[in-house]
């Protein structure tokens, strides 16, 4: 309940606030919530994100500032993982299997995909490392293909995006540029 | 190869590789194969061969011996690789067939080799990609993002003051007193008391017909008390227990 008028902020203010909102944020937030809850306009925002992404970059700290799966994150930077991990207690996360990764390749630059056009591609049967995938949350089903059979068609999730660190699916780098060739 | 989808790898460790120190003793070093196009890409680099002119016969042998290595080892054959298998075999003899002489020209004979190639290709570039997602991971676990915020949310126990506490409490009192009290009384009866009725049943009559005995008693516990008081009578007293027929009454007699 805002009763007194609303003060106009000042560019450094608003950068300070978008940080504290993506600091707190569990999710990479997006231009569009940090705009709603700023209740400035996106091109303000992305002018404080800009400013803000300096900052960090200049200050060479612990933290990084990265745009995710369509959002922006404070994270650790890589450097000092060993460090954070000892503290965590943690371990890096069981890998996934070469089969797996195969088929999550397949279906990242084909999606939506089907079985049958993984099998295709890997000549071997996939519904295990799919079921891994699902487990993971890497992929999503996106609902039956109009073709014989209607085979569920499968897609990255949001997840994906987080866990491989990607801004969206653009960058990903184009499958021609693995054309080398078998010496 | 199914069963092999849980293990993690390590691109650079986990090659496989034959060990040909003589032609005849090949040892193998198992590694894990994404599938028979894996496996055909794996020979076909161990045999320095050129993807576009892939030596068929050589390489159906090597694929064969794999296969059967496999099979040696007890690996579950899965399917897809017989069927690689099948394909090769079908091009090694499509290709030991005489060309057809009514094609034109060169172009036009079509290679039986192709439809293989192209999959291969296509497999090799989705394979760069998977090596290409590896890294991407490997980097990603390196980064680290802040703990959990307690909020209310993501916290089951959500802040509750003493005013919150007390007006649980009351409503338990409340539902507290709408129960029914219900008392059980335990009857006790003791091993001894027990040992003086029946002592006293069986001088009377002389004689106690077990199954009547038991059948007076209501619970459990009598039961049990009852039981335990007639063995023990037996054993110290002159009382023997008898049975005239297979299944029929069991009489406490006096001797």
């Amino acid at each position: 309940m805002e009763i007194e008028e609303k003060q106009p902020r000042s560019i450094s203010e608003i950068v300070s606030i978008v940080e504290a909102l993506i600091f707190v944020a569990d999710e990479p937030i997006t231009v569009k919530l940090l705009a709603e809850v700023l209740e400035e306009d996106k091109e303000t925002v992305e002018a404080a994100i800009a400013e803000l992404s300096g900052e960090y970059d200049r200050r060479e700290g612990g933290l990084q500032l990265r745009e995710i799966a369509g959002g922006w994150q404070i994270s650790t930077r890589t450097e000092f993982h060993d460090e954070v991990r000892k503290f965590l207690k943690t371990r890096p996360n069981a890998k996934l299997s070469l089969a797996a990764l195969e088929t999550l390749a397949v279906i990242a630059y084909k999606q939506p995909a089907t079985i049958p056009e993984i099998l295709a591609i890997r000549g071997v049967q996939s519904a295990s490392a799919i079921k891994t995938l699902l487990d993971k949350k890497l992929i999503v089903a996106k609902g039956r293909k109009e073709t014989v059979g209607r085979p569920m068609q499968y897609g990255t999730s949001k997840d994906f995006l987080i866990q491989f660190g990607l801004r969206d699916l653009s960058e990903l780098p184009s499958i021609e540029d693995f054309e080398d060739l078998v010496q | 190869m199914e069963q092999a989808e849980q293990l993690s790898f390590d691109f650079d460790k986990v090659q496989p590789h034959f060990n040909t120190e003589s032609p005849d003793d090949i040892k193998l070093t198992l590694g894990e194969f994404s599938g028979p196009l894996d496996l055909l890409l794996f020979l076909i680099k161990q045999e320095r061969a050129n993807i576009f002119d892939i030596p068929v016969a050589k390489i159906t042998d090597e694929y064969l011996k794999y296969i059967r290595l496999m099979k040696s080892l007890d690996i579950a054959l899965a399917a897809d690789f017989i069927v690689m298998a099948a394909t090769l075999i079908e091009i090694k003899s499509k290709m030991l067939l005489p060309r057809e002489i009514l094609a034109e020209s060169e172009d036009e004979i079509e290679d039986p080799r192709q439809e293989l190639i192209d999959r291969l290709l296509e497999h090799q570039k989705f394979k760069n990609a998977a090596e290409m997602l590896y890294e991407r991971v490997t980097i990603e676990q390196a980064v680290f993002r802040r703990g959990q915020i307690e909020t209310d949310a993501n916290n089951t126990e959500t802040n509750a003051n003493v005013f919150d506490l007390l007006t649980v409490f009351q409503k338990i009192l409340a539902r507290h007193k709408e129960e029914v009290q219900l008392e059980i009384h335990r009857e006790e009866i003791s091993l001894a008391e027990m040992l003086k009725t029946l002592r006293k049943r069986i001088f009377e009559a002389k004689e106690l017909n077990l199954l009547q005995f038991f059948a007076e008693l209501h619970t459990r516990r009598e039961l049990v008390t009852a039981f335990i008081a007639v063995l023990e009578i037996v054993r110290t007293e002159s009382v023997k227990l008898t049975q005239s027929a297979t299944f029929g009454a069991i009489v406490l007699r006096k001797i």
